[in-house]
């Protein structure tokens, strides 16, 4: 028995349809970690991308080594450094959110990547047009760069969406019930692996394709020429 | 001249090692239109962004209306000019670019307002009263709706010079508005510049490679060559009577 629900050993499909619920539940710790993950990393890369491109290197400097550090170093490290580490200096997060705050951290290296190219890559000809026009560049990045720079960001996030839930497994090892973690535990009571742990790859496959579906919905819907202003 | 609106003197404009404006010096009236042609690479089109202020200078003054353009009065003579300099000298001048530049995720209204109500602080009626007038002048009333990319290149242009004196700028600068355009767009967009032309007092500095159009419309002529103006004059002597030899070989090699 886990969170309540009895499991039924008489044949592996029964097995299967009693373990469903307890694994949806792990799957919805899942989904809440990847899109907490996912957030911290988008509003995180921001500033990381805002940091890198400021003008002072005092500033710039710091930002470039903390986000090549992060890239540079596994998720595991980081996950371990803020659950053993955090808490010798008085830091005490529920494993939950330490575990979605190390999602966080990890990819927000790389959307910070993608938001600074998605920027650069608006042309050249852009910034000519509105400064001839007077605009201020706090009004011309607002309203002509990032505009343009969306349609270019959303896709490659909507990658590091899926990659973020296929890495929301190694939060297991700071104890968060997520979708595997549960599989496990069920595996370990029931000696019967092969039932739950097929269960979580075709779950996952359903999770991925719908993101991956999601993400080019709203990829089709953003007109390539950036996001309408009338 | 006396009371010139544009005054280069002695301009230098270096890129690395090379020296695109070498000692300039050219001055442009009160609503006078100014072609200015001459081979690639001789400097035509920094002389535009500099003026736009979307190209600094290496040396001497440029002075728009009386006051220096890059630089600013201050206690012991001139200093280069601030950010709040610049943006002040800016509303004076417009530009019309080769490739539009019209930006692309807003409507031609949106396009034409946005400045006038963000820079000049129009109410949205106002610049939208505004821009439908200017969309009437250039032929596109009809289009206001549109985004840049459902027009072809010719109705791009006639917007990117409704966007330019939407901002009722003293001085309009045209970097070869033509140049991009298929050759059975090019009349539409000429027939819009030659109006404005004979019909308003602004300023026009036109690059171009249209010289039957330069000789139409303009007072002056001038023939650049190696970041200086090597021959100018109106479109009468320079076009029938050209002096240099380099102004004639060009004029050959581009009326052929
Ligand atoms: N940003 C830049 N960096 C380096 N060199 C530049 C830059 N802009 C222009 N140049 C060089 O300066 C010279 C003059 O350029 P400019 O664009 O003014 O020529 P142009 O007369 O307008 O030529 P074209 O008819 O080809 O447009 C050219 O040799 C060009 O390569
Ligand atoms: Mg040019």
């Amino acid at each position: 028995m886990l969170f309540g629900f009895e499991w039924d050993l008489s044949s592996p499909a029964a097995y299967a349809a009693s373990i469903l619920p307890i694994l949806l539940i792990g799957m919805w710790v899942t989904i809440q970690a990847t899109v907490i993950g996912f957030i911290v990393a988008l509003v995180l890369g921001l500033v990381w991308a805002v940091l890198k491109a400021a003008p002072f290197r005092i500033i710039a400097w710091p930002a470039t080594v903390m986000t090549e550090f992060i890239r540079d170093t596994p998720l595991l490290v980081q996950l371990f450094f803020l659950y053993y580490v955090l808490p010798e200096y008085g830091i005490v997060l529920p494993a939950f959110m330490t575990g979605t705050l190390a999602l966080g951290i990890q990819y927000s290296a790389y959307t910070s990547e993608v938001y600074r190219a998605g920027i650069e890559a608006v042309a050249k000809y852009q910034h000519e047009a509105a400064r001839a026009l007077n605009l201020t560049p706090a009004r011309t990045f607002t309203h002509i760069v990032v505009p343009q720079a969306v349609p270019r960001i959303v896709p490659a996030m909507g990658n590091y969406l899926v990659s973020i839930m296929k890495d929301v497994p190694v939060l297991s090892v700071v104890t968060v019930l997520e979708m595997l973690n549960v599989a496990k535990i069920v595996g370990d009571r029931t000696f019967n692996y092969l039932v739950p742990l097929s269960m979580v790859g075709g779950l996952y496959l359903v999770m991925t394709l719908v993101a991956s579906a999601g993400v080019r919905l709203l990829d089709g819907w953003l007109p390539k020429q950036g996001v309408p202003l009338k | 001249m006396n009371d010139p609106i544009i005054k280069f003197d002695k301009v230098i404009k270096r890129f690395g090692d090379l020296t695109v404006l070498d000692e300039l010096d050219f001055e442009v009236g009160r609503g006078e239109k100014v072609s200015i042609i001459g081979p690639s690479g001789s400097g035509k089109s920094t002389v535009l962004r500099i003026l736009m202020t979307l190209e600094g200078i290496d040396g001497g003054v440029v002075t728009v209306n009386g006051e220096p353009l890059w630089h600013e009065e201050g206690p012991d003579g001139l200093r280069p000019a601030s950010e709040a300099h610049l943006h002040k000298m800016r509303t004076q001048l417009g530009m019309v670019f080769q490739q539009f530049n019209l930006f692309p995720h807003m409507t031609v209204l949106r396009n034409i307002t946005e400045a006038p109500v963000k820079v000049l602080g129009l109410s949205k009626a106002e610049a939208k009263g505004r821009a439908e007038e200017l969309l009437e002048l250039v032929g596109l009333a009809d289009q206001a709706q549109k985004y840049p990319h459902q027009l072809s290149g010719g109705q791009q242009q006639r917007v990117g010079i409704a966007r330019a004196l939407a901002m009722r700028p003293n001085v309009l600068l045209f970097d070869e508005p033509t140049s991009a355009l298929d050759p059975e767009l090019v009349g539409e967009v000429l027939n819009v510049i030659g109006r404005l032309a004979e019909e308003h007092d602004l300023t026009m500095l036109l690059v171009t490679h249209e010289m039957r159009f330069a000789r139409e419309i303009s007072d002056r002529v001038c023939f650049f060559d190696q970041g200086r103006i090597r021959e100018e004059g109106t479109p009468e002597e320079l076009f029938t009577d050209p002096k240099e030899d380099r102004t004639r070989e060009f004029l050959k090699a581009v009326l052929d």
